[in-house]
């Protein structure tokens, strides 16, 4: 059904477009006050959050494998696009902003991603608690080298990156990330991967090349989360090594499990509400992991699914049951 | 040559303290196929019962060692309580769950220390008040070999009580097959129970060994320590009790050689290198078995 589809994304479309001008009406006209910086603020790490924890959700919701490192991904993201960057303005290379963001965000992703590929490739002999733990050295391997690196700043804060990442272009790459990562996962790669998840032998008796999918997965969700470190680095400007660490991976991970593995659209209801949530409560930051940690096990004993389980958001669906005119009973054939 | 053994010495030390740890990481992953995350900040545990027991014990006129019979209480009733209350209702949900919910314990016990001690670091007070020898200019301080000893013997008390004992027998039998087991009479949750309580024990004890050498207590102490531990059970042979011992003096002596000899900022790059090799090419360990996979 070709015609139904041009429908929905043209309708999806238009609901992106909407968002986005609901926030501009928010940030630009400056109704806010004197607090609109702040607010903007809080919206693009959580933007920032919403196309890593996608990322995550991509290896742990829907190839079921653990990544206890993806603050490390990040971390390269961040790096090598600050690295970059930083060469090009001492190299007097002057360009417009959105062309030095969009530099920057492709260097982070394409460094993370090969980093991914690195780390993928043997991991691919691991599966479960094993994989987890290497990620976690990995994640640890990277700090302990970005400690080390002049280029980093060896240690201390590198400071001095470009603020080149504007609510606008940050709203948008998100969209599209998030739209690829949705795309991924339904095509017949993402079908490929959901089975090997289910039961990778039976998968690899199929004929999938489970090896080959499970790299591409990795690759894949390295490279959006260097997106979203290179987004970082070029939002605050200063960057430490110690910030990527294994807390922050599990903060990652906290996300996509509350939400949903299974589900982009939990992981993104969780990181952006996650994420915003520390500074609404800021006179309860101390008990804010204590919180998490107790929902986390509140979630595994009674819905191990998460909230939203494997369950979408879908706009048209959603308009079609609002005014819903001779519509088809049980709008499930969409799911 | 001096600073070799100096090194050396460091390192058994190290390696002790790890050994210890990586024990505790292997019963409990050999009994219920679990990387029990909280297994490290049950060390941060003992180490806070430590700090505030000490100055009590030598108020009390008893030596400041003995409250690691307090700690290792303390510790015990944790790990009971954890496993109790998280890790028994996830048990059958497969793996993905329950190391999710290790993963969020030890969240919660970091950060219910830190709403309970604060932030910041606590110093313990000296745990052995013994002589520091001398000899041929290498420095060799006594509770070295005391952290040594205890490591040793606790390693063969746990391999004798596993290989001899009928509850060590049971707890061999429950991973094997645990239907098996119940059909033979052996009361799997009670064996469960039983594997955390001295896993939690021995966290207490490696506790007590940690800070003696570094007398240092913080909320997030265990994060490091848990990990290289589980790296050294791993390089052992997970589930392996020996394997454990083995792994932990391997990784403290090449730490402290890295370290000494190679490069200082990189040995903590270099461990983790060393887990991801030996994953890659003996994914079994040193001295574990190798177990098919059946389909």
């Amino acid at each position: 059904m070709p015609e139904k589809m041009k429908k929905n994304y043209f309708i999806n479309l238009i609901g992106i477009i909407l968002v986005f001008l609901v926030m501009m009406g928010i940030f630009d006209t400056g109704i806010l006050g004197a607090k609109t910086n702040y607010i903007m603020g809080i919206a693009i790490i959580a933007m920032m959050t919403v196309i890593i924890v996608c990322s995550l959700n991509l290896l742990t919701g829907y190839m079921g494998e653990f990544s206890l490192g993806h603050a490390g991904f990040m971390s390269v993201g961040a790096y090598s696009s600050a690295a970059v960057t930083m060469a090009m303005i001492n190299a007097g290379i002057t360009l417009p902003t959105v062309l030095y963001f969009i530099i920057a965000i492709i260097v982070g992703g394409i460094f993370s991603a090969f980093v991914g590929f690195i780390v993928g490739i043997p991991a691919l002999r691991l599966r479960g608690d094993y994989l987890a733990i290497v990620t976690v050295a990995f994640a640890e391997i990277v700090r302990v080298a970005f400690t080390n690196f002049q280029i980093t700043g060896g240690g201390k804060t590198l400071s001095g990156i470009p603020k080149v990442s504007d609510y606008h272009y940050i709203y948008i790459v998100m969209v599209i990330c998030v739209a690829l990562m949705y795309m991924y996962v339904r095509s017949r790669f993402g079908r490929a991967v959901i089975a090997i998840r289910e039961d990778y032998i039976a998968a690899a008796a199929s004929g999938i090349n489970v090896t080959y999918y499970k790299v591409m997965t990795f690759v894949l969700s390295a490279f959006f989360a260097g997106v979203a470190g290179a987004i970082y680095s070029h939002y605050l400007t200063a960057i430490i090594p110690t910030f990527f660490n294994f807390m922050k991976s599990s903060e990652f991970l906290t996300m996509v499990i509350l939400g949903g593995s299974g589900s982009l659209t939990g992981s993104i209801i969780g990181a952006a509400v996650l994420a915003a949530l520390p500074e609404a409560l800021r006179d309860f930051q101390i008990y804010r992991m204590l919180m998490y940690s107790v929902v986390l096990v509140i979630i595994m004993i009674f819905k191990p699914s998460g909230i939203f389980g494997t369950w979408e958001f879908s706009l048209p669906r959603v308009l079609n049951r609002v005014f819903g005119k001779n519509q088809k009973k049980g709008g499930a054939a969409h799911e | 040559m001096s600073l070799f053994i100096q090194s050396i010495i460091n390192g058994l030390n190290q390696g002790a303290v790890y050994a210890l740890v990586a024990l505790g990481y292997t019963m409990v992953y050999g009994i219920i196929r679990m990387i029990n995350f909280a297994h490290s900040d049950f060390i941060m545990v003992g180490s806070y019962t430590l700090f505030y027991t000490i100055p009590l014990m030598v108020g009390a006129g008893m030596p400041a060692w003995l409250s690691v019979v307090v700690a290792v209480a303390v510790c015990v009733a944790v790990g009971v309580t954890v496993e109790a209350v998280a890790y028994k209702p996830v048990r059958n949900a497969g793996s993905m769950s329950a190391l999710i919910t290790a993963l969020a314990m030890s969240l919660f016990l970091e950060n219910l220390a830190l709403v309970l001690f604060g932030a910041n670091p606590k110093s313990v007070p000296e745990i052995f008040s013994l002589p520091t020898l001398k000899v041929l200019g290498i420095i060799l301080p006594v509770k070295y070999l005391v952290t040594l000893s205890i490591g040793l013997f606790m390693m063969l008390a746990l391999h004798i009580f596993v290989k001899k004992t009928t509850l060590g027998k049971a707890m061999r039998a429950v991973p094997e097959d645990k239907e098996a087991s119940t059909l033979v009479g052996i009361h799997v949750n009670k064996i469960i129970t039983t594997t955390f309580a001295i896993g939690s024990g021995l966290a207490a004890v490696a506790a007590l060994m940690y800070c003696s050498t570094y007398p240092r207590c913080t909320t997030d102490m265990g994060t490091m320590l848990g990990i290289k531990a589980f790296i050294a059970a791993v390089l052992g042979g997970i589930g392996s009790i020996p394997g454990a011992m083995l792994g932990g003096i391997l990784v403290g002596l090449l730490e402290i050689l890295i370290k000494v000899y190679l490069a200082p900022g990189w040995y903590e790059a270099i461990t983790y290198s060393i887990l991801i090799v030996v994953l890659l090419v003996r994914p079994a360990g040193i001295l574990g078995k190798n177990v098919g996979e059946k389909v």
